[in-house]
């Protein structure tokens, strides 16, 4: 049988590897324009088509969901792959079933563990902050073309405003707030529903995506067209996938455990 | 003279030492959320605001709790 390299080989095989990777790297940094100079195409042409032609005051939000929104279906239908992935490889299995973790007997030794007492302000700035982050994050969906934000940053930061129930609670409060099936409806209804309004703009206006509803005004609520719309169908299919994975690994830790040795 | 971007690019490669030098999982996965933060800093810094946001709910919420939490289920199961 061979015998596995020694420590110091790896060392020195890792050293060669490492100066030549920082080698190259040095050599790329030291060709690159300078930071913050002045000779943007891209930008330039994406900031105009952005702000004079329709009327999105946030230039990362036209890019994302109107000049290249095809690229975004294809990350959102990512996101929403990995969730289904995570909750099949997740599952409860056969020698396995779920208990909800609160009022478990108590002389089982691989039980779930039990909830920690929570001292009392971290209780009060959960109930405090639970809405007014929810509330962040409505806004931050909504406010998706005008603003820094959208349909992934704010369907993220509502997803873990939720969980400030488990912080400030234990983890059936939490449960109680988030029902599966309608967080299962609502991230299947946002992914679905970025598909089908593309597909009605191809009805309406000719090709898949484009942004064809009416404009309005720059910096207002009510303008760029469909990028509001799809910011919405964003955050709650982000919002909710989320909260699934989430949910996922939480049921792992805390409320699947296996059954006994004679049950399988 | 060092400018803000370059102190916080520091603090970014400092930080992440620090993930990686830690040898306990626990630990390490509270130190991800920091690195989260810094990262998160970082492109503020940098001016993308809609990119500090993302990292700071993904790196510094969901990736640390989901790596505490497979942490958990693991040690249970041993």
């Amino acid at each position: 049988m061979r015998r596995p390299a020694s420590r110091r080989g790896r060392l020195v095989i890792f050293a060669v590897g490492a100066l030549g990777t920082a080698g190259l790297l040095l050599a790329a940094f030291v060709g690159m324009p300078p930071s913050g100079n002045d000779y943007h195409p891209y930008g330039e042409r994406a900031v105009t088509i952005s702000v004079h032609d329709r009327a999105t005051s946030n230039t990362v939000s036209s890019v994302s969901f109107d000049q290249r929104g095809f690229d975004t279906l294809g990350e959102e239908f990512i996101l929403f792959a990995s969730v289904v992935g995570a909750a099949l490889l997740l599952r409860v299995e056969k020698g396995e079933q779920e208990t909800k973790g609160s009022d478990d007997d108590s002389d089982e030794q691989d039980g779930p563990p039990r909830p920690l007492p929570v001292p009392d302000i971290v209780r009060l700035f959960g109930y405090l902050l639970l809405p007014v982050t929810v509330l962040i994050g409505f806004y931050v969906v909504a406010h998706g073309h005008v603003s820094p934000g959208g349909g992934f940053q704010g369907g993220a930061v509502l997803a873990t405003a939720l969980h400030l129930a488990f912080i400030a609670g234990d983890y059936p409060a939490l449960d109680r707030l988030r029902p599966q099936q309608t967080f299962e409806l609502s991230e299947a209804g946002g992914a679905a529903g970025y598909a089908l309004l593309g597909m009605a703009m191809l009805g309406v206006a000719g090709s898949f995506l484009t942004n064809a509803l009416p404009y309005g005004t720059l910096a207002q609520l009510a303008s760029a067209g469909t990028v509001e719309v799809l910011n919405v169908a964003v955050g709650f299919a982000v919002g909710s996938g989320v909260v699934l994975l989430l949910r996922e690994f939480l049921e792992q830790a805390l409320a699947i455990r296996s059954r006994g040795p004679g049950a399988r | 003279m060092i400018s803000l971007p370059v102190i916080m690019l520091l603090l970014v490669a400092a930080v992440g030492t620090v993930v990686v030098l830690t040898r306990e999982p626990v630990r390490q996965s509270v130190l991800l959320s920091v690195y989260g933060l810094a990262l998160t800093m970082f492109f503020l810094v940098m001016q993308a605001p809609d990119v500090a946001l993302s990292q700071l709910v993904i790196g510094a919420a969901v990736v640390p709790l989901m790596v505490l939490l497979a942490i958990a289920k693991a040690r249970r199961r041993q």
